[in-house]
Order: C-alpha cells, then sequence, then structure tokens
C-alpha cells in the first residue's frame, strides 16, 4: 500500500542568475539589478515551499507503464525510467501568494510581474531540486540512486495524466495545488513528476 | 434529542479518521472512497459502528469526495444514500448508550476558485447544493463542511448549506503550519466570515496534530461566539519500516486535546490517522464539562487574508473609489476600465488605508453587474476588506454575495424600507452595517432625536438576529458653513451612542467643509474632534497630508503607536516627498536629452516629474514627438537586435506610460487631441489563467497610442466577440500559454472571423507557433509584443 507523505521545505536564497534567465535575460544592468531586488523585497513572504509524494511500484507491459494505478503511455518516460522497479510521484508547490503577488503588479508594473514571474519560476525549480536531493539521500541509504525527475508533458508523457497523479496524491488537500479542466495547475508556480528509484 | 441542544449542555465527541481505515481494509491509492459505501457497506458500517461503540455521538457520512465533479448524477445520489443508510445502520446496531447523531460530510471540491483557478463561485455553490440536498433527503443530523483550505470555498459550500436546508452547520479548516488557510485566512477572518453567515460551529482540523494547532484554536477561542470545533491528525505522518506511522499515541492525542477542551473547545474527535482508539481515549479523559457562555463582543471585517478590530484603533475608510464629482472616474465606469478604478485601490492601499469603500454607482451602467465585477478584480489584486456602498439592494446583495470575507456594508437608515431592504442580507451574508441616524421625517438637528433613532435601528437588527456589534452608526456630517451648529449635533451624537449605546461610529468627514476654501484644515480638525469623541473609524481621502498627519498624531498622543513609530515613518514620507519634488525641478533643465534617457532608463518617477516640468514651456506634442517617441523607438529596435531584454523593454514602457499621463491631462484640457489610432481588444482565451504575455503587449499598444480594451483572461469566445463588436475594434490579440487551451483560441479565432469578417486577429503565447497560427486561421502570429506593435502599425497603414 502506498502512502502519501507531505513535508514543508526551506528555500534557500533566490539564485539570482537563474531569475535573469528566466526573464530572457544574457546580461544584466543596474536597472534588472534593481528590479530583481524589488522583487524579492515584496515577495520575501509569498514563498511556502509544500511537497507531498509517494512511492510507487513500476511495471512495464507491451509499452504501457503502469505505477500503482496509474497507467501511461511515453516512450520518454520508459527510457527514463529504464531499469527502475519503483517511482517517486510527488507534487510541489511555492503557494497561491506569487501568483497573487503576479496579478497585482502585472496591473501596476508589469517589468516587476515578469520579474516576479521568473522568481516564481525559480523558486519552484528550487524547490523540487531541494526535495529531490533529500530523497536522493534518503534512497541512497537504502543503497539506490534516482534517476532525473520527469514531468507530464516533458516529451511524449502526456500531460492528461496529471489527473491520474492528483486522484493518487491528493494534491489539493495536502498542499492546495488543484488542476483545471484545461489541465493547468493553480498555484501556478508548482511541479508535479515521476522519479525513477534504481 | 436536537444536536445543537445536547451541546449546549455537553462536549460533542466527534468520529476519527476514515481514509486510514480504509486502505487498511484493502482501498488503492488513486481509488475512489465514496464508492466503497455501495461496494463494501459492511466496511463502512463496521468503522462507523467502532466509532459510535468508542465513544463518538458523530460519525461523519463516507461523502467526503462525493460531488457532481466525480460522479453522475446517479451515481452521486445512489453514494449519498447509501452513505446515509450505512451510518443509520451503524447508529442502530451500536451498543453505546450515548446520544447518536449523524453529520453529512462535505470536503472541498479540488478545484480552486476564479480569480486563481478556473471553477466560478457559483459553480461552486451550485456543486455543493447538489450534495446537500440529497444528504436532507436521506436524513441526516446537520451538515459537517471540513478541511477547507480555501476561505472562498468555504463561503460557497456554506451558503450551499444555508440555502438548501434548515439543518445545523458545523465549519471546519484545514491550517497550515503557519496557522493560516493555503489561500491565506487567519483563524480570525474566518471566524468573521463564518459566524456573520450564521453557522452554528467553526473550527479547525486535519493537517497537524492536536499541539500544533493549538495557536490557531486559541484564536478561533479568542473572537467565536458559537462553539469551537478540533479534529486533528494523530500529529505528523512518517514513515516506519515501510508503513505509515503517525507520531502520537492514542493517551497522547487525548491528553493534547484535553488541553485545549480546558481552554474552552467543545466539540473534538480526529482527522488522519487517528482511530477508534483514540477516540475511546479521547471520551474516557473528557468527561461532561459545563457548558460555559462565551458570547465575544468584538466588531470584526474581514478579508480573504485578515480580520480588522475596531476595538484596536480607529480605522480608516478610503472614499476614492466613487464616481460622484469625479469626471476621470465615471468616465473609467462607462469605458469599463477596471484598472483604473483597480488602480485607485492600490493607491489607497499604500497612503494608508484599511478599508476600500467600493460605489459604483452611475445612471447609465448596470450597477449590480459592475459592483460584482469591481469587488472580484479588487479581492484578486488587494487584501484590504471593503465596504459595499450602494442604495440599491439588488447591487448590494450580488456584492455581499461575491465578497470573499465578511464586509462593511454602506449603508441601512432608520427608515422601515431601508431596514426591510438591506437587514435579510446583512444576515444572510454577514456584515458589519453603518446605520444613518435619519428616518422617514429626514435628520433630527438634535442629538437626542439622532439618538432616538439609533436606538431604533438596534432594535429592529434585533429581530432580524444582527447583533450590535455589527451595526456602527454614522451620526451624519453636516455642513458648517451652512448650519453653525451643525457640527456641535453630530459630535454630540456620536458621544452618546458610543458611551450610552455602546456602539460603534463612523462619519465620512469631509462634508463639513462644503462651501469653505482651504477644506482640509477644517476637515482635520473635525476629525480630530470626532476622534476624541469616540469615533471608530472614518470614510475619508487617505491622499490628503492633513487628515494623515490628523491621524497619526491622534495614535500617538492615545497610547496607540508604539514608539511613535507610525507616526515617524510618516514624517519620513512627508518629508521625503518635498525633497523629491525639488531635486525633479532642478533636473529638469537639462532639458531634451535627460526625458528621452530617463525612459529608456526605465525610471517611472523622475520620467512623470521631468513631463510636468517640460509641460511648463513645451508643447505637449513635441515633448512626444522629441523625446517619448524617440526613447521608445531606441528600446524598440534594441528588443529586436537582441540588445534589449524583457525586462528593460517594460521598464521603458512603464516610464513612458508614466510621462504620457500629464500629457494626456494637458491635451484633454487644451482639447487639442491627438490622431486617433486603431482599437485593439486583448484577452487570454477561456480556461488559460496566465496573462503576463498578453499585460506586456496591452501596454506596448498603449504606449504607441492604440486604443486597448483588455478583457483580462479566462475569457469565453462570444465575450470576446461581443466587445470587439461594442468597441469596434479593428484588431482582437489572442493569447494562450498551454497547449491545452489553443482549442479554446481556436474555436476563438472562428467566432471572430465568422462575425466580424474585418477584424484582424493576432496571436501569440508561449506554447504557439507560426505554424499553430496559421492551422487554426489566425491572421498574425506575433513571437514578442514589439511583433504585435509593428502589426497593428501596418494594419493601420494598410487602412489609410
Amino acid at each position: 500500500m502506498s502512502v502519501v507523505l507531505f513535508e514543508e521545505f526551506a528555500l534557500p536564497e533566490a539564485d539570482r542568475r537563474e531569475v535573469l534567465r528566466y526573464m530572457g535575460c544574457k546580461e544584466s544592468d543596474n536597472e534588472t539589478e534593481a528590479l530583481i531586488d524589488r522583487a524579492i523585497e515584496v515577495s520575501k513572504d509569498a514563498f511556502c515551499g509544500k511537497v507531498c509524494f509517494c512511492e510507487l511500484p513500476l511495471s512495464v507491459s507491451d509499452g504501457q507503464i503502469r505505477l500503482g494505478t496509474v497507467r501511461t503511455e511515453s516512450k520518454n518516460l520508459l527510457k527514463n525510467l529504464d531499469g527502475c522497479e519503483s517511482v517517486i510521484l510527488f507534487g510541489a508547490t511555492v503557494g497561491i501568494e506569487i501568483d497573487r503577488l503576479i496579478m497585482r503588479y502585472g496591473k501596476v508594473s508589469p517589468s516587476l510581474a515578469v520579474c516576479l514571474q521568473a522568481l516564481g519560476a525559480e523558486r519552484i525549480e528550487a524547490l523540487c531540486d531541494i526535495f529531490c536531493a533529500d530523497m536522493a539521500r534518503k534512497q541512497g541509504l537504502l543503497g539506490k540512486r534516482l534517476r532525473p525527475r520527469f514531468s507530464p508533458g516533458y516529451g511524449d508523457f502526456p500531460l492528461d495524466t496529471q489527473k491520474e497523479i492528483f486522484a493518487i496524491l491528493g494534491c489539493d488537500r495536502r498542499i492546495g495545488l488543484t488542476l483545471n479542466d484545461s489541465l493547468i495547475m493553480s498555484p501556478t508556480k508548482s511541479v508535479t513528476a515521476i522519479i525513477g528509484i534504481y | 434529542m436536537k444536536i445543537l441542544d445536547f451541546i449546549k449542555n455537553n462536549l460533542l465527541i466527534l468520529d476519527g479518521g476514515m481514509g486510514t481505515l480504509l486502505q487498511s481494509h484493502g482501498l488503492a491509492a488513486g481509488e475512489l472512497p465514496e464508492r466503497w459505501n455501495l461496494t463494501h457497506p459492511e466496511v463502512i458500517q463496521k468503522i462507523h459502528r467502532d466509532y459510535y461503540n468508542s465513544g463518538s455521538n458523530v460519525v461523519s457520512t463516507n461523502t467526503f469526495g462525493a460531488n457532481l465533479l466525480k460522479f453522475s448524477r446517479e451515481e452521486l445520489e445512489d453514494i449519498v444514500r447509501s452513505a446515509v443508510e450505512n451510518a443509520r445502520i451503524a447508529k442502530e446496531t451500536s451498543d453505546s448508550g450515548k446520544e447518536r447523531f449523524i453529520a453529512l460530510d462535505i470536503g472541498p471540491s479540488g478545484k480552486l476558485l476564479k480569480p486563481y483557478g478556473d471553477f466560478d463561485f457559483e459553480d461552486a455553490v451550485s456543486l455543493f447544493a447538489e450534495t446537500v440536498k440529497l444528504g436532507v433527503k436521506y436524513g441526516v443530523d446537520f451538515i459537517f463542511i471540513e478541511t477547507m483550505n480555501d476561505s472562498y470555498e468555504t463561503k460557497a459550500a456554506l451558503l450551499a448549506a444555508k440555502e438548501n436546508c434548515d439543518l445545523p452547520v458545523f465549519v471546519s479548516n484545514a491550517y497550515g503550519s503557519d496557522g493560516r488557510l493555503m489561500t491565506g485566512a487567519s483563524p480570525a477572518a474566518m471566524v468573521a466570515m463564518l459566524e456573520g453567515m450564521g453557522a452554528d460551529a467553526i473550527g479547525a482540523n486535519c493537517s497537524l496534530g492536536p499541539s500544533q494547532l493549538a495557536p490557531v484554536v486559541e484564536e478561533l477561542l479568542k473572537y467565536a461566539s458559537v462553539p469551537v470545533l478540533l479534529k486533528p491528525n494523530a500529529g505528523l505522518p512518517e514513515i516506519k519500516d515501510g508503513k505509515t506511522v503517525y507520531d502520537i499515541t492514542p493517551e497522547e492525542f487525548a491528553k493534547e486535546v484535553a488541553m485545549l477542551v480546558g481552554k474552552g473547545v467543545r466539540i473534538c474527535g480526529g482527522c488522519c490517522g487517528t482511530t477508534p482508539d483514540y477516540i475511546r481515549a479521547l471520551a474516557i479523559s473528557n468527561p461532561n464539562i459545563p457548558a460555559r457562555s462565551e458570547k465575544k463582543n468584538d466588531t470584526l471585517v474581514s478579508s480573504y487574508t485578515h480580520a480588522l478590530n475596531f476595538a484596536d484603533a480607529p480605522i480608516l475608510i478610503g472614499e476614492r473609489i466613487n464616481p460622484t464629482g469625479k469626471k476621470r472616474f465615471k468616465q473609467a465606469l462607462r469605458d469599463h476600465d477596471i484598472d483604473y478604478i483597480l488602480k485607485e485601490g492600490l493607491d489607497q492601499e499604500a497612503a494608508g488605508a484599511h478599508i476600500l469603500d467600493v460605489n459604483v454607482g452611475l445612471p447609465e451602467i448596470d450597477e449590480s453587474e459592475t459592483i460584482k465585477e469591481v469587488v472580484c478584480a479588487l479581492q484578486a489584486v488587494c487584501n484590504l476588506p471593503l465596504q459595499i456602498d450602494t442604495a440599491d439592494p439588488v447591487a448590494m446583495e450580488a456584492a455581499l454575495r461575491r465578497y470573499n470575507g465578511k464586509a462593511m456594508i454602506n449603508s441601512v437608515n432608520g427608515k422601515a424600507e431601508s431596514m426591510r431592504a438591506v437587514f435579510p442580507l446583512v444576515k444572510k451574508y454577514g456584515g458589519v452595517v453603518v446605520a444613518l441616524t435619519l428616518d422617514e421625517n429626514g435628520i433630527p438637528d438634535s442629538v437626542d432625536g439622532r439618538l432616538e433613532i439609533a436606538k431604533k435601528i438596534l432594535a429592529v437588527a434585533k429581530e432580524y438576529g444582527i447583533d450590535k456589534k455589527d451595526i456602527i452608526f454614522d451620526t451624519l456630517t453636516l455642513t458648517v458653513s451652512a448650519e453653525p451648529t451643525a457640527a456641535l449635533v453630530t459630535l454630540g451624537a456620536l458621544r452618546r451612542i458610543r458611551e450610552e449605546l455602546g456602539a460603534n461610529t463612523v462619519l465620512g468627514v469631509s462634508n463639513v467643509s462644503f462651501g469653505l476654501p482651504a477644506r482640509d484644515v477644517l476637515n482635520s480638525a473635525f476629525f480630530v474632534s470626532a476622534l476624541e469623541n469616540g469615533l471608530s473609524a472614518a470614510i475619508m481621502n487617505p491622499y490628503s497630508a492633513e487628515m494623515m498627519k490628523a491621524y497619526y498624531s491622534f495614535r500617538a498622543l492615545h497610547g496607540l503607536d508604539e514608539n511613535c513609530s507610525d507616526y515617524v515613518a510618516l514624517a519620513a514620507r512627508l518629508s521625503g516627498n518635498e525633497t523629491v519634488s525639488s531635486s525633479a525641478a532642478s533636473s529638469a533643465d537639462n532639458g531634451a536629452e535627460s526625458l528621452k534617457e530617463t525612459i529608456i532608463k526605465g525610471r517611472c518617477d523622475k520620467a512623470r516629474e521631468l513631463t510636468v516640468a517640460m509641460l511648463g514651456d513645451t508643447p505637449a506634442l513635441d515633448i512626444v514627438k522629441e523625446h517619448i517617441i524617440p526613447a521608445l523607438d531606441v528600446v524598440g529596435k534594441g528588443f529586436e537586435e537582441h540588445t534589449v531584454y524583457l525586462p528593460g523593454l517594460l521598464m521603458s514602457a512603464e516610464a513612458a506610460k508614466a510621462a504620457f499621463e500629464p500629457i494626456s491631462e494637458a491635451l484633454a484640457a487644451s482639447k487639442a487631441e491627438g490622431a486617433e489610432r486603431l482599437t485593439v481588444v486583448m484577452a487570454t482565451v477561456k480556461g488559460d489563467i496566465h496573462d503576463i504575455g498578453k499585460n506586456i503587449v496591452c501596454l506596448l499598444l498603449e504606449n504607441y497610442g492604440f486604443r486597448v480594451i483588455d478583457l483580462g483572461r479566462d475569457v469565453a469566445p462570444e465575450v470576446v466577440v461581443e466587445a470587439a463588436l461594442r468597441y469596434k475594434a479593428e484588431i482582437v490579440g489572442l493569447s494562450a500559454l498551454m497547449t491545452t487551451t489553443v482549442p479554446s483560441m481556436e474555436k476563438t479565432v472562428a467566432m471572430l472571423h465568422d462575425k466580424i469578417p474585418f477584424c484582424k486577429v493576432i496571436v501569440g503565447g508561449a506554447v504557439l507557433t507560426e505554424e499553430y497560427a496559421n492551422m487554426i486561421d489566425a491572421d498574425k502570429y506575433a513571437a514578442d509584443a514589439m511583433e504585435a506593435v509593428r502589426y497593428a502599425e501596418a494594419v493601420e497603414a494598410g487602412l489609410k
């Protein structure tokens, strides 16, 4: 029986180079640095890293991948999970407050909204990195290693697998993460993914 | 015995976890537990019976996720019927000697409501209503709304319950380790909203163990007059030897809950990880305790994040969202320029307002639709509580229904007709209502007369079940230039209402100075007098420095400002402003080069100041032609050549916009309009909630002088078509971020081409490509905002 766990993670300081990269900037100047400072300042209490996750057995037959009750077909995922017998399925979010800030500053200052958007992207990736490192450490104790995380929508991994992933993880009540009819996640700065264990 | 009678004299014991027990009976991950009511009724009945036998007074039906999003109408009815039946059989076959009740369990929908999700508030109300109606049909004792982690969805569920049955409703929320709901509400904010709407018990469940929830429970106990409920997890889960274990034992659990029962919790049980053993321990360690009367008298209003307590300090209600006497604001309402109104809200927040008054009444617009839209739009970007200000009960109800929190309501008065229209709304939706001391005979010119009306209003409110704490009296500010003793009567009535009736008071202070010069001086003096006479809140202009000086001075003098820190901050702000304007004047001397440079560098404030200074001796259109447009060209070209990046482009665009503001005022004053450019309707398509890209395109198009109508995000095809027709748009711009919303874009394009063949459609967004755009028959794919601007210019050139 797979059990879904929930954990909160403290986030490290923002990586400004990543924020720049998400804004599409190849270089920076004083004005852009000041913009990043402002984004960090207005969002200082906005982020709260939450993850829910479970371990599921993996089986493959006739190209169909089965992870607990999840069934999906994807050559790219299959390749990623090659040699694995189980996976970690997780949902992660940095919370709704950043969406509020993006919407608010979208009205007042689109440049700041763009920067907050980039900062939010950097924050959720940072959260996923911390979580994966933590899982890698724990699995390492059992003599296991982890594959890079793989999300619905990557390559040919169908986006509508999200529905089953949400059903298993109970993301809405555990971490406040929901899926709309267009398969868009709210809060928007969120990730679901599969990590192969080998 | 009825449940509400039972809890008057007894501690009510709820049941424990269901999900974890079902899993131990073989429920698979991802399987819907509600189906087990039909497929495994004996398992469900046993779990319920075990809870009754271990001491629960209540079991909750296995209907946590039973709603029409997950099940067909037919299956939903089967599930609710069998779930209630399973609970009933357990109740009848239990050998417990205790009073036993059945609760219809309602959990969250799993969807996030608009504006951050795609689920409409009214759809959520209808969804919960269906489940409530079925529960009532098959016979439960009360409705238990639980594990809600969003205040707005909680409101939808409670409203659905209240509108579809007369049963008691208990409401419980899932608070995080930060003591707030996922979407930000504090326990006090939840008490304000839920008690205002008539919840019979309010509480916290799930997410954490009893000791971690203690601060939340203590805050609930501090503000709630209704019984407080606690249904925590068995501590926190961890994996031991491949199994989940919760980190506290039944005995520890019972002890921790007993601590909080000692502090006033009246209803308790367990959530995830708790079993009949936990409930047995709970029932033993919590013998019946005498009931306590715990009525609270705090006057609270709330938003979706926090509650404001009128007892803490006098409250400032910003009056600027109001068309009265404001030409520009009226125009914004007629043009449906919601962003203008939002900006007015955000500016007042920045100026220090605690609550925003919202009045959008104009004879030629649909007030009910507009106030609803403005309230929702404000609550998407600003977390201040709102004051719904309208004379139309239909508009008042539309706004109160959609309001996320407990609003202020402006206003009711002593006329029978007014009370008959307004009080039922206050009772249904909750709220703190401003009561004007006037009636059918007008405004009494004596203190006694106004006091008498106040007493009458309180008596009638009581008949509707509305408490004194939710009425705030306005003793009416009249003009001293017309009636020399006007202010004295107002202040006298204020003091006596405060002292004799113990009620809160509010005044719209600005009226006092009508017809006199230097109005701010008189207003602020009157404001201080009113505060000294016990004024609880003022409806005022937060941009007025004199008023803010008076307010912060009063707070400092009355021990309401620790270390005078707010006063010191105000002083710094005031002196800061003076230096800024003087430096702007001197740098304006540097002439032409500096405005262009300033815009290129993206410095908004400086661009505005320089423009104002230049307008003294330079024609407005020359500034545009010689400074603003060249600056935009430099940055726009740089962006196209990849030497300027998106943030730089936007910062310049914002600086240009700031420079345009004084210019358009100057142009409007001299009536010399620039050449009219095309109209562009912009929208993010239905189903998509991303709008940054669209906002960027809007900003740049505006910069280049196009008339932009921004419809926002998640916009249905027919709404886009309707707007394009109404505003006679030559171009429509559509944005979509996800592959899943491209079909919605395709539908919108098709409908536009069908209904308005001459209208050009530009599309853009992260997943779109030229190829995709061709496939869905768009006229133009724009990879970035500059490309959209260039295309709009080309369309315009083609039409000339």
